[in-house]
């Protein structure tokens, strides 16, 4: 098995590993930068619950090699909350509108409507929920999530102002 | 808002910010997999490949020449370490098959383990497990319930297929009525196999310390359940099995029971005396974990002239596996079956079928037949009478003035309101106004439906040994902060808060004080922890008992410390106050301080510390009850039927968290409506199962859901705190709401569509056979 020397920004911390060329990016994250918060709920890429944002895209962590992350800047659940633990607005949107029940899916849910709202971005809300299709979560029936997405968007913002 | 509400209830009936959301919205959370122990390696299973077949070898040799390769155990080797698998529940069985952790000899279904690869990564496990060669004699598989009725047993030692039966005595006069009836409705109801999918998969760590001690992370339902299911399985001091489980990703039912991959990993940590850790696989969960509800219903339902019931009569069959977590025939959907209804007369058979399947284990609402059968064929006799679906329910559904009301099958029903939740969700839907919009969508070409379904829910179901009761510890800290050590536990349930939001407001804290500890088998007394619905009622009854205990001695020390009567002591937000004398006061920490480190200013005698415990034993099984109501739309092009609305209206009593509450109506409606329209555990007919992967076993995703709108009534239960549970309920009234508006829908075609799930492909069959 081919091993390779990777190095890949981790929330700001370079992490530095050896790593099998078959490691995924979700186990690299786990397994050798420690950060536990990205969760592997199917390892096929359906569930989404272990999106990461690899230089500001939302990636499923289970379909991209550790390798190919190699000088990347990635960004894990753990990267959101402010220094003194203020939580980002999409954390506290999701806690806001109790979108979450058991927490697995969570992050990754959180990490794709970090990305798409990062910046100014206002996307309109069918897009948000389009994306958030791409989650699935067995505890919430969505609700609370589709509630924070529709805050998030060009809509909830424009009724909200 | 908070600060104007009687300070009896400043937290319970409030949608508190739940404490564990900080910690999983950062990544902070404590999942199986993430734990990490010194040494520690990874097991994965080597698995059967074909449903039926004597195993003639296995070549492990291979396997274990792997670099990296720690062990690789077969059944030869597990049986090493004596290990008795049983029936958690202890529900009366007929003769069981002899499960071992492994397959001895046979192999009964696909995904049955035959050997367990343990090595330094998960990587080269599942490299090695590749190369273990099992040579199994094939045998054609009893697949289906039909099979396994007449095929040979999947079981050496049985001498048929049946796994349990159970059924009231013959009754002629039950005939007898069926016969002379106005109407007799009459229809069969079948429900595809699913699975839990909690989002995280089952997994543990196992870790050997000391002279034989065990400590196991697991995702669980109860650490209580799983150290003592430990305890009795491997003979072990029940103290010598420690389970922690901190954050567990959804369990639904899966979770209840450690299955046989648990136990053999725990068997190859005692027998290697290293730390072990496992995680099932996606592909695993889906296909050799646990799976549910396979089952079908054939049902005579008898109405006088006026639509009122006069009997009805069930068969019923259940595909329960090869290795079931309980081989039971769902004799609580038997007893169910009647409902909210008042039904004169009822008589029912049930059986339930072993199969060359995965084994199946109670999934939210296990008994969810009955009111998906009673609620689907009320409808069907509205259309045969031609009364409308609300009228024949009005008709029969007990009243407020009715109740207590014995149930034909015994359970006494009590404080529900069937009839006050339908009309409210009939109310909010605008019942009569979507049947003209329905009328005006049918001549444009386009089917709408509507479906109600109205039940009651046993919860609790403290009649079940181990779930008899539940234990509270409530601990006043040196500090005088407060730590309630709860037997309950969350698999998303958020007890964390909704059992601090019931010890603040009992005890007169705030709820910032209170830390809920329910994560670890060392800490607390045993309880059953997530199942039957029972949390609210039996954890928060624990909770509430407790608190009066403690609070109790607060008021007893104060009352000593302030020079004033015990009784005249008052709590509010940790400050201790004597009624009418308000310039004197102190604090539940300086009480606290006394009972622990200064002995000499308690009362004479008094015990010191400041803590009270109550185990606490809840009815048999207390009612909740709801209607839920739909509207959808049949697509005639495609089949494919679009939610356009959906109503629960509920009486779970007491609201403790009104947030949480429709958290789990939602999550459990959700589930429902996967049941009815997508999710299907299917098997070819060589038993192969055919959805493995997420892109073939669909549960619902943000697009497929309707925002629900909640209607809520609240009638306290006996209970202490007058909560009722609400767990299950929503997966269980979703499937007949979900049917009956298909069904609604679909009358332009005169298909009756009680197969689930609905495909599209099946509702399009049903179109074009009639045509538009």
């Amino acid at each position: 098995m081919s091993e390779h020397k990777i190095t890949v920004l981790v929330n700001g911390d370079p992490v530095s590993a050896t790593v099998e060329g078959r490691r995924t990016l979700g186990d690299f994250l786990r397994i050798d930068a420690g950060r536990t918060g990205t969760h592997l709920g199917c390892e096929h890429g359906v569930c989404g619950a272990c999106t990461v944002i690899v230089d500001g895209v939302a990636v499923r962590s289970c379909l991209m090699l550790a390798v190919q992350a190699d000088g990347a800047e990635v960004t894990t659940v753990e990267g959101l909350a402010a220094a003194d633990g203020t939580l980002s607005r999409v954390q506290q949107m999701m806690q806001d509108e109790y979108g979450l029940q058991c927490g697995f899916c969570t992050p990754g849910v959180v990490m794709t409507l970090t990305a798409l709202t990062s910046g100014n971005a206002l996307p309109a809300e069918a897009d948000l929920r389009d994306a958030l299709s791409g989650h699935l979560c067995r505890c919430t029936g969505y609700q609370g999530m589709l509630r924070a997405a529709h805050r998030l968007s060009a809509e909830g913002q424009k009724e909200s102002a | 808002m908070i600060a104007e509400r009687p300070e009896a209830a400043r937290f319970v009936g409030q949608r508190v910010p739940r404490k564990e959301d900080r910690r999983l919205l950062t990544g902070k959370g404590s999942y199986v997999d993430d734990i990490v122990v010194p040494g520690m390696l990874y097991a994965t299973f080597v698995r059967s490949q074909v449903a039926r077949g004597a195993i003639r070898s296995l070549d492990l040799e291979a396997a274990r020449a792997v670099p990296g390769v720690r062990a690789v155990y077969g059944p030869d080797e597990l049986a090493q370490i004596p290990v008795d698998i049983f029936a958690l529940y202890g529900l009366p069985n007929e003769p069981a098959p002899v499960q071992r952790p492994l397959a001895v000899g046979r192999v009964t279904h696909v995904g049955e383990p035959l050997a367990v690869v343990v090595a330094d990564t998960r990587y080269i496990a599942e490299d090695a497990a590749g190369l273990v060669f099992a040579d199994i004699d094939y045998e054609d598989p009893v697949v289906t319930m039909a099979q396994a009725a007449n095929g040979p047993p999947v079981h050496e030692g049985l001498a048929s297929n049946l796994s349990a039966q159970a059924a009231t005595p013959d009754d002629p006069e039950l005939d007898r009525i069926i016969a002379g009836a106005a109407h007799v409705v009459t229809g069969t109801i079948t429900h595809q196999r699913q699975v839990h999918t909690p989002m995280e998969t089952r997994g543990l760590v196992v870790q050997k310390q000391g002279s034989g001690e065990l400590s196991i992370w697991q995702a669980c339902q109860s650490p209580h359940m799983a150290a003592r299911y430990y305890s009795i399985a491997f003979g072990l001091p029940d103290h010598h099995v420690r389970v922690i489980a901190k954050d567990v990703g959804g369990a639904f039912g899966l979770k209840v029971q450690p299955g046989r991959e648990e136990i053999a990993v725990v068997a190859a940590g005692l027998l290697l005396g290293r730390p072990i850790k496992w995680i099932e696989d996606r592909i695993e969960n889906l296909t050799a974990g646990y799976q549910a509800r396979e089952q079908e219903m054939r049902i005579k339902m008898a109405f006088d002239a006026d639509a009122r019931l006069l009997a009805a009569q069930v068969e019923y069959d259940c595909n329960v596996g090869a290795f079931p977590a309980g081989a039971d025939c769902n004799s609580l959907g038997m007893m169910m079956f009647p409902g909210p209804y008042k039904l004169p007369r009822y008589g029912f058979k049930a059986k339930g079928w072993y199969s060359n399947t995965c084994g199946q284990a109670p999934y939210r609402g296990p008994w969810m037949i009955e009111s998906l059968a009673r609620e689907t064929m009320l409808d069907k006799a509205a259309r045969q009478i031609g009364i409308d679906p609300v009228e024949i329910r009005l008709r029969n559904l007990i009243s407020k003035e009715d109740q207590p009301f014995s149930m034909p099958t015994g359970p006494v029903i009590d404080r529900t309101t069937p009839r006050e939740t339908l009309q409210a969700a009939l109310d909010k839907i605008g019942y009569k106004a979507f049947r003209a919009e329905q009328a005006a969508a049918r001549a444009a070409g386009r089917y709408l439906g509507i479906g109600l379904a109205v039940y009651v829910e046993p919860t609790t179901m403290a009649m079940f040994g181990v779930l008899s009761s539940d234990v509270a510890n409530i601990r006043v800290e040196t500090n005088g902060k407060i730590t309630a050590t709860i037997s309950t536990h969350s698999q998303g349930h958020g007890t964390a808060t909704t059992m601090a939001q019931v010890v603040a407001d009992e005890l007169g804290v705030d709820i910032e004080d209170v830390t809920v500890l329910e994560d670890d088998s060392s800490r607390g007394g045993f309880g059953p922890g997530a199942g039957g619905s029972r949390q609210a009622v039996s954890g928060g009854g624990a909770a509430i008992r407790a608190t009066k205990i403690v609070k109790q001695k607060i008021m007893t020390i104060a009352g000593h410390l302030l020079n004033a009567n015990p009784d005249h002591i008052q709590i509010k937000r940790g400050v201790i106050t004597v009624e009418g004398v308000p310039d004197v006061n102190t604090t539940i920490a300086r009480v606290a301080e006394a009972a622990y480190l200064d002995p000499d200013r308690l009362p004479p005698e008094m015990e010191m510390g400041l803590e009270g415990n109550y185990r606490y034993r809840p009815p048999p099984i207390v009612f909740s009850n709801a209607t839920h109501a739909c509207i959808c739309e049949v697509d005639g092009d495609t089949g494919m039927v679009k939610i356009l609305r959906w109503v629960s209206s509920e009486d779970c009593g007491v609201m403790i968290n009104p947030a949480v509450v429709e958290g789990q109506i939602a999550g459990g409606v959700v589930q429902g409506i996967g049941g009815v329209l997508l999710e299907h555990a299917s098997y070819d007919a060589q038993g192969n199962p055919t959805a493995a992967t997420f892109k073939d076993y669909l549960i619902p995703s943000a697009l497929d859901v309707p925002r629900i709108e909640f209607a809520h009534i609240t009638t306290p239960s006996t209970t202490e705190g007058g909560f009722k549970g609400v767990g299950e309920g929503g997966a269980i009234i979703a499937p007949p709401t979900m049917v009956n508006a298909v069904a609604d829908a679909m009358v332009p075609f005169g298909r009756e569509c009680l197969d689930l799930p609905l495909t599209p492909s099946k509702l399009l069959a049903a179109i074009v056979a009639v045509g538009k």
